[in-house]
């Protein structure tokens, strides 16, 4: 009995919780439609490069960075004229589901972080031939691995809970998209969640921000800054 | 078996011989059906139960609980594949290279969970994976066996996302609990994949609206869900060109223990 009056009560707080959240994300969306089409100015850019901030709205930053450059990528990728030649019906409806996704977070993100949005990011495509089946999917597959890496070693970086149960929404969709990437790649092999991804403890990677903004570093013009993010 | 009781012990401050003899009793009471299973039963809790301390720290007890039910979840999906590989003439030889890879986490998941756990790690139940004959042909029709691998793979995806929140005082316990995750969704992908060839269906990789395709309906109950943090993706509306679809599928949702536990209870003796 106590146990239970322990978790009602756990419930409870979750639920005021959630009802704040809710309120706050009301005024988001209005805020949102306000802003839009002047954010872009909103952040100062210096020497030091876009500041992605602090504190959960640095992660939210982090994680919309990355989602604006997995959204650039597949919108260029459908947007090729080789796309339905190099691409199989499959192949086709899979990317273009996956740009979707992208965009829906993407957007998603913006108009959680309101008024704290970083602007848009200029991205780097130029090492990726967009005309080519094995280096669109070879790129796709850096993304989506890396994205998954970077939700999975951004969720001890988060202090609010209802914001945690959203990046576990996005990261397993993004380990869905990586799984489907990669059989593309070698169908019916065990390279969907291949030994150099999953460790043999079963355990999927996991990266801090700055190795991650690292490895994005290549594909974004824009410099980012993620020196303000909590590293604990 | 009734799983709730087996998490209610888990409360480790709760335990006492006298309890287990209670528990022990009432289920026999319950399963007259099977002298099999009551064996199995006083055979194995007790002795999980001897290993478990008398007195924990009451927010690792917490970390314990979510840790047992990802370990009864993963023993399931565990022993699934390894009856699975195990049955002649099941998995096509083109698709056996996907199942021992899938088959090969799901041990090393277990392996990890009770390493983590260590006395505290609850033992194996006794499965049924037909779930009392609903799929009698779990092991003899490749069909079904890959509508109950992506039921648990779905499942289990679902049932990490709702355990999240529950270890953010836990850094270490969350991080390792989201790496598997994330292994979950690449399965769950894979198989949803495979399915949709072998068996023709329209299933994507990732799940529309709350569409079951044939497997357990709870199993997807909320996925049609757009609301995130308390904000619509209707209500964005830089997202005009994406579809309801899309915007379904580019959220995975959460389920709760009990939801979880009710989908798996069949499956368990």
């Amino acid at each position: 009995m106590e146990n239970i009056e322990k978790q009602q009560a756990r419930e409870t707080s979750v639920l005021k919780r959630r009802a704040f959240i809710k309120y706050a994300g009301a005024s988001a969306g209005v805020a949102a439609l306000v802003i839009t089409g002047c954010d872009e100015d909103d952040t100062p850019a210096n020497d030091n490069g876009v500041d992605l901030g602090s504190g959960d709205t640095g992660i939210l930053n982090y994680a919309y960075a990355l989602e604006q450059l997995e959204a650039a990528f597949y919108t260029a990728v459908t947007g090729n004229a080789a796309f339905s030649t190099i691409f199989s019906a499959e192949e086709q409806v899979i990317l273009t589901d996956i740009r979707d996704h992208e965009i829906a977070h993407r957007e998603f993100l913006k108009a959680a972080l309101m008024g704290n949005a970083i602007g848009d990011l200029e991205v780097d495509f130029s090492s990726v031939n967009f005309a080519d089946r094995a280096s669109v999917l070879s790129t796709a597959k850096t993304f989506e691995d890396l994205g998954v890496a970077a939700y999975n070693g951004a969720g001890n970086l988060l202090e609010d809970v209802n914001l945690l149960l959203v990046a576990g929404k996005i990261v397993s969709v993004e380990a869905r998209h990586a799984a489907a990437i990669r059989d593309l790649l070698n169908p019916k092999s065990a390279d969907f969640a291949g030994n150099e991804v999953v460790d043999a403890m079963g355990l999927d990677g996991a990266k801090m921000p700055v190795e991650v903004l690292t490895a994005a570093d290549p594909f974004i013009k824009t410099k980012v800054n993620g020196n303000n993010l909590p590293t604990e | 078996m009734n799983l709730n009781k087996i998490i209610d012990l888990l409360d480790l401050e709760k335990i006492d011989q006298d309890e287990v003899k209670t528990f022990a009793g009432r289920r026999g009471f319950f399963k007259k059906a099977g002298d099999f299973s009551i064996k199995a039963a006083l055979a194995t809790l007790p002795v999980a139960l001897t290993f478990m301390p008398r007195t924990v720290k009451a927010q690792s007890t917490a970390i314990a609980d979510v840790l047992n039910f990802a370990l009864t979840l993963e023993y399931l999906e565990d022993e699934f594949y390894k009856m699975g590989l195990n049955a002649s003439g099941l998995i096509p030889s083109s698709d056996r290279a996907i199942f021992a890879q899938i088959s090969q986490h799901e041990t090393a998941h277990v392996a990890f969970l009770k390493s983590a756990l260590g006395g505290n790690a609850v033992s194996k139940p006794t499965f049924d994976f037909t779930a009392g004959g609903a799929f009698s042909t779990a092991f003899t029709n490749y069909q079904t066996f890959l509508a109950l691998s992506q039921s648990f793979e779905d499942a289990g995806v679902r049932a990490y996302k709702g355990q999240a929140g529950n270890l953010i005082t836990d850094n270490n316990t969350l991080k390792a609990a989201l790496q598997i995750h994330s292994v979950e969704a690449r399965h769950a992908s894979e198989v949803r994949r495979l399915r949709a060839k072998v068996a023709s269906m329209n299933i994507k990789g990732w799940i529309t609206g709350k569409e079951a395709n044939g497997a357990p309906d709870a199993i997807y109950a909320g996925e049609e869900n757009i609301t995130h943090a308390g904000a619509s993706l209707n209500s964005i509306s830089s997202l005009g060109s994406v579809s309801a679809n899309a915007k379904t599928e580019a959220f995975d949702e959460p389920l709760s223990k009990e939801q979880i536990l009710a989908i798996v209870d069949p499956f368990i003796v």
